[in-house]
C-alpha cells in the first residue's frame, strides 16, 4: 500500500469527489432564534412550565372561570380558620373567607406586579445598557455610574423605604415602580457586556463601511445579537418580582389589605401556622409553583439561546 | 527501495476508522486509512478542513476530542499495538516516544505559568532527567536547541512575553524534549507569518535530521508539504485519495482531487505559468489560467486612487502610570492605483496594511497625509459626501464568519447597501439582489437562508455580492481569501477576476500571501513596519526583487524552491 516509493491512488469509485462548496438547501432555514425555538420544543420542561404559565395567566385574567365563591364578601367569622368543607376545598382564613377563592383572586395582583416590574426593568435596562455599551466614552461612564448607584442599594431595602413614603396611596403600580426602579441595573450590565462584545464584530464594521448610521447599526445589528441573555435574565426576574411583592406585603409595607394578594394572605396567616396550617400553606404553594414555572421557563430559554450549552448536552 | 524494505516500519496504520457521536447520530471522520512510516522519514498529510487529517494524527496518540473514538483498525508503533494500550500505558508513549506539536502557539501554552515551568514539567513527566538541577539544565538545553538565544533568562518569562514564533519554538522544544522517535506536528506554523514559518520549519528540519526523528506533518498547504516531506498523503473526506513521493505527486497527480489541489495552490500555480495543461476537470480551479490572462500588459489608465504621505499614529498608554507614548502604524505611505487594475498591498502582521485600508474606507482618520479618490480629497469631504463616496468604494473583509450578521438573512444582507442608500423601489431591489446572487454563482433559493448555514466560501460570495450591490468602482479586499480552503480560495479568486473583467472594477487587494498576489495583482506594494519598502509591477517584484525584505518574503513562500520539471 502506501509504501515507500510507491504511488498509491485510490480507486475513483470509492472516493467520488463532490462539487466544491456546493450549497445544500435541503434543510429548513435556521438561525439562532429558529434553532432555539426548535430546541425548546424538544424539552419536557418547556411544556411543563409553559402549561403552568398559561394556567396562571388564565386564572389571573378570568378568576370567575375557576371559582364563584366571593373572596372577601360573605365571610363568616363562624368559619374562622375552619378546615375544608363542601364547596370550600381548602378551608377558611382567620376572617372566615374562602382560601381557594382568595388564592384565585390574588393571582392577578402577583402576576401584574411581575409583568409591570419586568417590562420596566427590561426597558430601563435595555436603554441604559445599549447606549452605555454602544456609544461608550463619557456617556458610558455617566450611565454606568448611574447604574452602579442604583445597584449598590439592595432593591428590597429601597422598596421598603419607597413604600413607607407612599403609605397613603399604595397600589399595584406604586409597588411595581418601587421594586423596578432599583432592579434594572443588573439587566443593563448583562446587556452592556454583550454589546461591548458584539459591537466589535466585523459585520458592524462592514455596515459602517456601507454607510449605515450608528443608530441603525445599534438597532438592527448589535441589539438583536446581544438581546438573548437579557431575555433569559428577564424571565427569571419576573419570578423575582413576584417574590418581592409577596415579601413587601408580608413585611406590611406592600399592598394594603384591601388588595387580594398572596403576600398579604401569607402575612396574615403567619400567626396561625399551628392551628390552621392551610391558611399559610396553600397561598405559599401557589406562590412557589408560579415562581418555579417562570424560573424553569427562564432556564429553558437560557439553555436554548446558548448554543455552547446546547452542544455540551 | 529493496534495502529500505528490510527496515521495520516505525508506524503502521491499517484500516483506521474514527467516529464521532453527535446529536444527529454517528459521523465517521476517518474512514479506513492505511499509512506506513519508516524511521527518520518525514510524511505530510494534506487536505482541506474536515478531511480528517488532524483526526488521523490525533488518533495515533489517542488525543481525540470529546466524543471521538477509534472504531476500527490498528495502529502499530514499533511493533506495539497502540489501540490496545490502557490510558496509563499510553501516557508512557506520549511525549517519550511520540512527541506532539499543536497548531495554535497562542493558546497552547498556559498563560499563568512561566515558560520554564512548563518545559520542566514535560521533562519531569517524561522522566528525561531527575533532580532539580538536572531538570533545569535540561530545560535550558531544550530551549537552546529550539533556537531561543538567552534561554536562562527566558525560562522565567511568561508566554505573553514571547512572540508567536518564539512560542512555537518552545512548543517544538517541548515536543522534542524527550527525543521521541516520532514527532506529530499539527499545522505547526499556520498561525505564523511566512518568514517566521520558514525559519521555524528549517529549524524543525535540522533538529529532526540530527536526531533521526520521524515526522508526521499535517498541513493544508500543498506547497509546504511538498517542500518539507519526502512522502505525501492526500486526504479527502476521511479517506486517502493519493499517497506517494511528494515530487511524483506534484508533477503527476493522478486522482482528480489531487489534480484540483495542485491546480488551485497559488504558490504552485504561479510557477506553472508556462506549462499550462488544459484539462476540463480542473479548469474551474486552475489559477495559472487566471494568472496567464493577467500578464497581458496593462495599458496606462487614469489614476483613481492617489495616496500621498499617509501617516497614522496611535497613542498608547505606557507601561507605568498615565504616561502616553505614540506609535506610528503607518509612515509616509504613498501609492496610486489606476482604474480597472488590481494593486496588492503585501506585508506581514503588524505591517500596517489593514490600517491603510481602514483609512481609505474612512473607518479611521489619518494623522496626516492625503487620500484623493477620483479627484476628491477624502479629508475635505462633508459627512454627506463621504456617504456618497461609500457608494463607489466597498469593502470585503477577511473573516467570512464574522462579516455577516448571523441574524439577518442573505437577502436582507445583500440588500442593506441598497436600502441604506435608498436605491430603487422594493421590486427593483429584489431584482438587483437576485442578479447579484447570479453574479457570484449562488443559487437564488439561498436568499431566505441565514449565514450560519453557509460555508466560508459561500459567505465570502455573499460578502462580495453585498460589496457589489451599489455598483462601486473600487473594491477593497482586506485578506478576503486568507481564511478559505485552497480550492474555495481558487474559486473566489477566479470569481473576483471574472467580475473585474466584466465590470471594470478597481481592486485594492490586501494580503500577507505573496503567492496569491502573483495570480491576482497587476502592481504590488510591499509593506514592512508601516512603510512601503518596494513598489513595482507584479512581474518585476517576482522576477527582480530589489529590496532584501522582498527577497526574504519571496523565498519564504512555501514550495517556492520546488523545481517543477516539465516531464509530465
Amino acid at each position: 500500500m502506501a509504501n515507500k516509493d510507491t504511488h498509491y491512488v485510490a480507486p475513483l469509485d470509492e472516493t467520488p469527489i463532490a462539487a466544491v462548496d456546493s450549497v445544500s438547501v435541503a434543510e429548513k432555514p435556521s438561525n439562532l432564534w429558529i434553532d432555539a425555538w426548535r430546541d425548546m420544543r424538544k424539552r419536557p420542561m418547556f411544556y411543563i412550565s409553559g402549561v403552568l404559565i398559561i394556567l396562571v395567566t388564565l386564572v389571573a385574567l378570568f378568576p370567575g372561570w375557576f371559582t364563584n365563591v366571593s373572596p372577601d364578601t360573605n365571610c363568616l367569622l363562624a368559619n374562622s380558620n375552619a378546615g375544608p368543607t363542601a364547596g370550600h376545598p381548602l378551608g377558611f382564613t382567620k376572617q372566615g373567607c374562602d382560601v381557594y377563592s382568595r388564592i384565585i383572586h390574588g393571582t392577578s395582583t402577583s402576576l401584574s406586579v411581575g409583568i409591570v416590574v419586568t417590562v420596566m426593568t427590561a426597558v430601563l435596562g435595555i436603554l441604559f445598557g445599549a447606549f452605555a455599551g454602544f456609544y461608550g466614552g463619557w456617556l458610558d461612564s455617566l450611565l454606568s455610574r448611574a447604574g452602579d448607584i442604583f445597584f449598590s442599594i439592595p432593591y428590597i431595602l429601597a422598596a421598603v423605604v419607597i413604600m413607607s413614603v407612599f403609605s397613603k396611596n399604595r397600589d399595584v403600580i406604586v409597588i411595581s415602580l418601587a421594586i423596578g426602579i432599583f432592579a434594572w441595573p443588573s439587566t443593563a450590565r448583562v446587556l452592556r457586556a454583550e454589546i461591548l462584545r458584539v459591537k466589535n464584530s466585523d459585520f458592524v464594521m462592514a455596515s459602517t463601511a456601507i454607510g449605515v448610521s450608528r443608530f441603525r447599526i445599534l438597532w438592527r445589528h448589535v441589539l438583536p445579537n446581544s438581546i438573548a441573555p437579557v431575555i433569559a435574565v428577564t424571565t427569571i426576574s419576573l419570578a423575582a418580582a413576584i417574590v418581592a411583592e409577596a415579601t413587601l406585603s408580608f413585611l406590611g409595607v406592600g399592598l394594603p389589605p384591601t388588595f387580594m394578594s398572596w403576600g398579604n394572605d401569607i402575612s396574615q396567616a403567619q400567626g396561625d401556622l399551628r392551628t390552621a396550617p392551610q391558611t399559610l400553606i396553600w397561598p405559599s404553594l401557589a406562590l412557589s409553583i408560579t415562581v418555579l414555572a417562570f424560573i424553569m421557563m427562564g432556564e429553558v430559554v437560557r439553555d436554548a439561546l446558548d448554543p455552547k450549552a446546547r452542544a455540551l448536552r | 527501495m529493496s534495502e529500505k524494505n528490510t527496515v521495520e516500519p516505525l508506524l503502521e496504520i491499517r484500516g483506521l476508522k474514527v467516529g464521532f457521536s453527535t446529536q444527529n447520530g454517528d459521523v465517521t471522520a476517518v474512514n479506513g486509512v492505511d499509512l506506513t512510516l519508516m524511521p527518520g522519514q518525514t510524511l505530510a498529510i494534506v487536505g482541506e478542513s474536515g478531511s480528517g487529517k488532524s483526526t488521523t494524527a490525533h488518533a495515533i496518540i489517542n488525543l481525540l476530542p470529546g466524543t471521538g473514538k477509534i472504531t476500527e483498525g490498528s495502529i502499530k508503533f514499533n511493533g506495539q499495538e497502540l489501540t490496545a494500550l490502557s490510558e496509563s500505558e499510553l501516557e508512557k508513549v506520549r511525549g517519550r516516544q511520540i512527541g506532539f506539536v499543536p497548531q495554535d502557539p497562542m493558546s497552547n501554552l498556559n498563560p499563568v505559568w512561566s515558560v520554564g515551568f512548563q518545559v520542566e514539567e514535560t521533562i519531569k513527566a517524561n522522566g528525561v532527567a531527575s533532580g532539580k538541577k538536572e531538570i533545569r539544565a535540561k530545560a535550558i538545553e531544550v530551549l537552546k536547541q529550539a533556537g531561543l538565544a538567552d534561554a536562562e533568562k527566558r525560562l522565567k518569562q511568561f508566554p505573553h512575553q514571547f512572540s508567536g514564533g518564539m512560542r512555537q519554538r518552545v512548543l517544538i522544544g517541548i515536543g522534542l524534549s524527550a527525543n521521541p522517535q516520532l514527532l506529530i506536528a499539527d499545522e505547526p506554523t499556520s498561525a505564523l507569518d511566512v518568514t517566521v514559518q520558514r525559519t521555524i520549519l528549517d529549524h524543525l528540519d535540522e533538529l529532526t535530521k540530527e536526531k533521526n526523528t520521524a515526522v508526521i506533518l499535517i498541513t493544508h498547504d500543498l506547497g509546504l508539504a511538498a517542500e518539507r516531506a519526502e512522502q505525501l498523503v492526500v486526504m479527502y473526506r476521511g479517506k486517502i485519495v493519493e499517497a506517494g513521493p511528494s515530487r511524483e505527486i506534484l508533477e503527476n497527480p493522478l486522482h482528480p482531487y489531487t489534480q484540483r489541489l495542485v491546480a488551485a495552490a497559488p504558490s504552485l500555480a504561479s510557477r506553472r505559468l508556462s506549462s499550462v495543461k488544459k484539462d476540463s476537470s480542473v479548469a474551474e480551479f486552475d489559477l495559472s489560467a487566471v494568472a496567464a490572462q493577467r500578464t497581458a500588459a496593462v495599458a496606462a489608465k487614469e489614476t483613481v486612487i492617489q495616496v500621498t504621505n499617509l501617516c497614522k499614529d496611535y497613542t498608547i498608554r505606557g507601561g507605568s502610570g498615565l504616561k502616553k507614548s505614540s506609535f506610528s502604524a503607518v509612515k509616509n505611505v504613498s501609492f496610486s492605483i489606476a482604474r480597472g487594475t488590481t494593486m496588492a498591498l503585501v506585508g506581514e502582521s503588524g505591517s500596517g496594511k489593514s490600517t491603510v485600508a481602514k483609512m481609505l474606507l474612512g473607518l479611521e482618520k489619518p494623522t496626516s497625509g492625503d487620500i484623493v479618490i477620483d479627484g476628491l480629497r477624502v479629508a475635505d469631504l462633508s459627512a454627506k459626501d463621504l456617504f456618497g463616496l461609500r457608494r463607489r468604494m466597498q469593502p470585503v473583509f477577511q473573516d467570512p464568519f464574522g462579516s455577516l450578521d448571523p441574524l439577518v438573512n442573505i437577502f436582507n444582507t445583500i440588500a442593506e447597501p441598497l436600502v441604506t442608500h435608498k436605491v430603487g423601489s422594493r421590486a427593483q431591489r429584489r431584482d438587483r439582489v437576485m442578479e447579484l446572487l447570479d453574479q457570484v454563482s449562488l443559487p437564488r433559493t439561498i436568499a431566505t437562508r441565514y449565514p450560519n448555514e453557509l460555508s466560508g466560501g459561500q459567505r465570502q460570495r455573499v460578502a462580495i455580492a453585498r460589496a457589489l450591490a451599489l455598483k462601486p468602482d473600487i473594491v477593497i479586499l482586506d485578506e478576503a481569501v486568507s481564511a478559505l480552503d485552497v480550492l474555495v480560495q481558487a474559486q473566489i479568486l477566479a470569481l473576483l477576476h471574472e467580475l473585474q473583467q466584466e465590470l471594470g472594477l478597481t481592486y485594492l487587494f490586501i494580503t500577507h500571501d505573496l503567492a496569491v498576489v502573483r495570480v491576482i495583482a497587476d502592481n504590488v506594494c510591499v509593506m514592512s513596519k508601516g512603510e512601503i519598502v518596494e513598489a513595482a509591477s507584479t512581474q518585476e517584484v517576482f522576477d527582480n526583487p530589489r529590496e532584501e525584505y522582498t527577497k526574504k518574503l519571496l523565498e519564504a513562500i512555501p514550495g517556492a524552491n520546488i523545481k517543477l520539471g516539465n516531464k509530465s
